[in-house]
């Protein structure tokens, strides 16, 4: 207790910073749909290449884009696929969960067998079968890793349900007479809600991870669109000449990452009531 | 008062069924309730002491219908609550409420105890906002909290006060009966005698019966006009509280009252623990301290000698609970006066001698 | 004297800075005695047991002296302390679940202070645990070694625990709460049991408890804590007979006696126990208790002595009676 006291900063520095990041990612995203310094897609072959300079922050790509731009426009892929991929993790996840947690007996078990099956699939192999099963482009992706998320959801919900359920508050609703749907919502539901907002923040971070992972094997983002991913993809080919190519889109992802993962864990303090009274 | 019980239980049987461990192991079954009957009247409260393993606390889960029973009966205020349709059963529940052990754990740390005192109200669909506000707000003042307390967390409450806000809860509806688990024993001394006399209040004022359920005996004593002893999911004796535990008729009785700690001061100025009168319970296992071989012995000497007495049980079953499945009385094992027929024949709960008073032994102690 | 403790305090480290939680006490425990420690939550009474063990949580600041067989441990370095530990001064713990490693067998736990301690080679140490096992009565002491901690029984795992403690011939023991988790009819023979070995072994115990009733059994002398500080201390016949302390007279009204008439009022005690309250002048216990005057809020009441070792701190303590 006293150690973690003292390593973690007073004050959910956690939130702020994370939340900054965040907002930053968001207002790249919201921004680069009104306006970016150049086109992203605009090529610009006797540019290419060039270092970043008063024209191109970045400087250019190997077909001369800007690369300011396209860092940009990447935003707006990783927002979404992280939104709609995590968003369909929850929605189906945590209802598989919560059926689980109180059903009990043949169906919990099923369900949770259905989530280890689902497991045993790599994630990025998931994604390869479906994208090649219903071709690439960044919509294909984001199901795929949005059904990668469920299991992980479910589980989630189902165990920290579980525990929930063994409380004596819920022995307490169900002794005032609260029917199972009362109970998930007005005491279950509160209670996980902290272990399922870190979870989402990282698996936010990993959808963002795992679209730079397809795009960059050519099934994610199709161009002319562009992602983070893609971008990397593109980099390895002049990896020598310029490697600050890579270097850009490489620190967006990280620092996306680790803001959300920095607001995961501030949001998870700041919404428990306990530590609301110290701080 | 009528005579009709508040609470009537009949002949209640429940098996736990745990998977063995290993793929080969097999289920095992553990009987947690093998026959238990009992009544509690209105105004009179009633108690259950038991150690671990003695199905006290399933006893309380089933008598409010939070669990099936695999055979038997519980009937409030005259209706059959297993038998009900699951629409009719849950406004019975106005009647019936329940106060737990764990003054941490029954109140959900998410919620205002606003919305956890008024929580039953919610379920059973009485009373508008309004209405339970005002509730609520009678609730906590009749148990000596503000109402301002309405707005506050469970955690900026002290132990005592979480058990309180529970007392709070379960009184809402005003109901009838009240089962308290355990309610005293996660409390310090002087917590405990506030809730004790809480409780003691609230049967006066407000009519409530409870089924106070404990391990420890000064606490029913307190409250319960008659309490059953139970052991291994079957009651081994019931009847007025203070006369039995005076004079316990069952040996498991008078193990768990002479294993009780006492304080009297009475003791101290005699001299303590090397006293060789048994009748002031020096003994912490008296009963136990007496050979197991031969039959009752004189008043004990406390003797530290003698392994058996003072070691663990292990002799054909594991001491950690469940009812017996042998032929046999299920304390024998343990019994300092346990005699041939024992082994063979269970003792039925019969009333020996005069008086209210059932035992379940062949032969009670005097 | 086995153990001498003076002016001991510990401050411990929580979010609002250093908090004391035991305050300034002293006492002392003579070769094959046993001390009651009683009081209720905060009371302090656990934390100065940890203390005496060096095991008091990172960032706890312990000053005060305690000499141990003439050897002042208060400063002494890790590596001191724990050569100590399991072999000249032992401890057993509340909650025999948690204390066992449930990933090893009991046998080897048993065994562990004696390979540590004695150089014993794991052969020898291992049949010497079973020798140890039944000598804590347990039943089936090889199979006991064998197994695991959960196949045991709540009472069986405190006796390995008692084994584990005794292997090497303490000459303190602690024992903190060591049966409240336990059921009465178990916790008798534990507390039956401690008592036999104590004799037959001249080993002095210091018993950490909440219940007066246990500590009236099973102690020689007692001293009661309330907020971090002794409130009163001396022969447990003399303080629970004639308590000279409101507090302890308190602790003693608030208990339901047996053959007291059902529902009769229990004496309370306004308000809840509480933690010290660090570095103020004055009694903890001023203002819930019944014979507050404006003295005990500003002056820390003195030790008053009545004999026989039987001292109470209260600036009152001549008044402190039982109600006729």
């Amino acid at each position: 207790m006293t150690l973690s006291a003292r390593f973690r900063p007073r004050g959910g520095l956690s939130l702020w910073l994370g939340a900054t990041l965040v907002a930053v990612l968001i207002a790249a995203a919201v921004l680069s749909i009104i306006w970016t310094p150049y086109p992203p897609t605009a090529i610009d072959i006797p540019h290419k290449l060039a270092p970043p300079s008063h024209a191109h922050w970045f400087g250019t790509d190997n077909l001369g884009r800007d690369v300011a731009s396209q860092i940009l426009a990447g935003s707006r892929v990783s927002i979404l696929v992280g939104v709609i991929a995590v968003g369909i993790g929850l929605a189906f996840g945590i209802v598989l969960g919560l059926i689980a947690a109180f059903s009990k007996g043949l169906v919990e078990d099923g369900l949770m067998k259905l989530s280890d099956f689902m497991f045993a699939f790599p994630a990025l192999l998931l994604a390869i079968m479906l994208t090649s099963t219903f071709g690439p482009g960044v919509v294909n992706a984001i199901i795929a890793i949005g059904v990668y998320n469920v299991p992980i959801i479910a589980k989630l919900t189902r165990a920290t349900a579980n525990g929930v359920l063994s409380r004596e508050y819920a022995l307490a609703a169900r002794a005032a007479g609260r029917g199972p749907i009362a109970i998930a919502v007005d005491h279950v539901l509160p209670n996980i809600a902290p272990a399922l907002i870190v979870q989402a923040t990282i698996q936010f971070a990993i959808a963002i991870l795992a679209e730079a992972a397809l795009s960059y094997l050519g099934l994610g983002a199709q161009p002319p669109q562009t992602s983070w991913g893609k971008m990397l993809a593109d980099a390895q080919n002049v990896l020598y000449n310029a490697p600050r190519l890579a270097l850009y889109p490489g620190i967006a992802i990280a620092l996306s990452v680790l803001g959300l993962n920095l607001l995961g864990d501030g949001l998870r303090d700041a919404l428990d009531p306990k530590l609301k009274a110290r701080s | 008062m009528s005579d009709a019980p508040l609470l009537e239980i009949s002949s209640l049987v429940k098996t736990y069924r745990s998977p063995g461990i290993g793929p080969f192991a097999r289920q095992n079954a553990r009987p947690a309730l093998a026959g238990v009957s009992f009544s509690v009247h209105q105004g009179r409260s009633f108690g259950i002491v038991g150690e671990s393993g003695s199905g006290k606390s399933t006893l309380a889960r089933i008598a409010l219908a939070l669990d099936r029973p695999d055979s038997g009966m519980v009937r409030l205020q005259g209706r059959s609550l297993f038998d009900l349709p699951r629409r009719e059963l849950r406004p019975m529940r106005a009647h019936m409420q329940m106060i737990f052990q764990d003054p941490y754990g029954s109140l959900d740390p998410r919620q205002r105890v606003e919305k956890i005192v008024a929580e039953p109200l919610a379920a059973l669909g009485i009373a508008g906002r309004g209405e339970r506000r005002a509730r609520v707000r009678a609730s906590l003042e009749a148990v000596g909290l503000k109402a301002s307390d309405a707005s506050k967390h469970p955690h900026e409450f002290s132990g005592g006060q979480r058990q309180r806000i529970a007392i709070a809860r379960a009184l809402i509806t005003r109901p009838r009966l009240v089962v308290a688990d355990e309610p005293v024993s996660a409390l310090d001394v002087s917590v405990q005698a506030q809730t004790l006399n809480l409780m003691s209040d609230l049967e006066r004022e407000a009519g409530v019966t409870f089924l106070l359920i404990s391990h420890d005996l000064a606490v029913v004593a307190h409250i319960c006009e008659t309490t059953a002893v139970m052991y291994r999911g079957r009651i081994v004796e019931i009847g007025e509280t203070a006369a039995m535990f005076a004079h316990p008729a069952h040996p498991y009785t008078r193990e768990l009252v002479d294993a009780t700690p006492r304080l009297d001061r009475d003791r101290h100025r005699e001299g303590h623990r090397a006293s060789e009168d048994a009748r002031l319970s020096t003994g912490y296992g008296d009963a136990a301290i007496q050979s197991h071989r031969s039959g009752p012995s004189s008043p004990g000497l406390l003797r530290f000698v003698r392994n058996d007495e003072l070691g663990s049980i292990r002799q054909g079953h594991v001491p950690d609970g469940g009812a017996d499945t042998t032929e046999g009385c299920p304390y024998v094992s343990r019994c300092a006066f346990a005699r041939p027929r024992c082994r063979e024949e269970a003792p039925m709960l019969e009333t020996k001698g005069g008086g209210s008073r059932k035992v379940a032994c062949h032969f009670p102690l005097d | 004297m086995l153990l001498e403790v003076a002016e001991l305090a510990v401050d411990v480290p929580t979010p609002s800075g250093l908090q004391r939680v035991v305050d300034r006490t002293s006492f002392s425990l003579g070769e094959g005695e046993s001390l009651g420690v009683v009081g209720e939550s905060g009371s302090g009474k656990t934390m100065t047991a940890l203390a005496l063990m060096a095991l008091t949580p990172e960032g706890a600041r312990v000053s005060g002296s305690i000499r141990f067989e003439g050897r002042e441990l208060v400063g002494r370095s890790e590596d001191e302390m724990m050569q100590l530990r399991g072999d000249r001064i032992a401890m057993i713990f509340q909650e025999p679940m948690t204390a066992l490693n449930p990933l090893r067998r009991v046998g080897a736990q048993v065994a562990e202070p004696l390979m540590l301690h004695r150089g014993l080679s794991k052969r020898e140490a291992q049949a010497r645990a079973v020798e140890l096992l039944n000598h804590v009565r347990l039943a089936e002491p090889e199979r006991a070694a064998r197994s695991y901690p959960f196949a045991l029984s709540g009472g069986e795992r405190q006796r390995a625990m008692i084994a584990m403690a005794i292997g090497c011939a303490p000459h303190l023991v602690i024992a903190d709460e060591p049966t409240t988790a336990l059921d009465v009819t178990v916790q008798a023979r534990i507390l039956a049991l401690i008592d036999g070995l104590k004799s037959e072994s001249k080993m002095a115990i210091l018993l950490v408890s909440h219940d007066l009733a246990v500590i009236a059994g099973h102690c020689d002398r007692v001293i009661v804590m309330y907020a971090g500080m002794i409130m009163e201390s001396g022969p447990v016949e003399a303080v629970l007979r004639q308590p000279r302390n409101p507090y302890t007279l308190a602790l003693l009204e608030a208990r339901p006696r047996p053959g007291a008439p059902r529902g009769a009022r229990l004496a309370t005690i306004p308000g809840a126990p509480s933690v010290a309250h660090g570095h103020h002048e004055g009694c903890p216990f001023a203002g819930r208790c019944a014979l507050t005057v404006d003295i005990c809020r500003t002056v820390t009441p003195p030790e008053v002595a009545f004999g026989a070792g039987h001292i109470s701190r209260c600036h009152r303590a001549g008044e402190v009676g039982f109600a006729p």
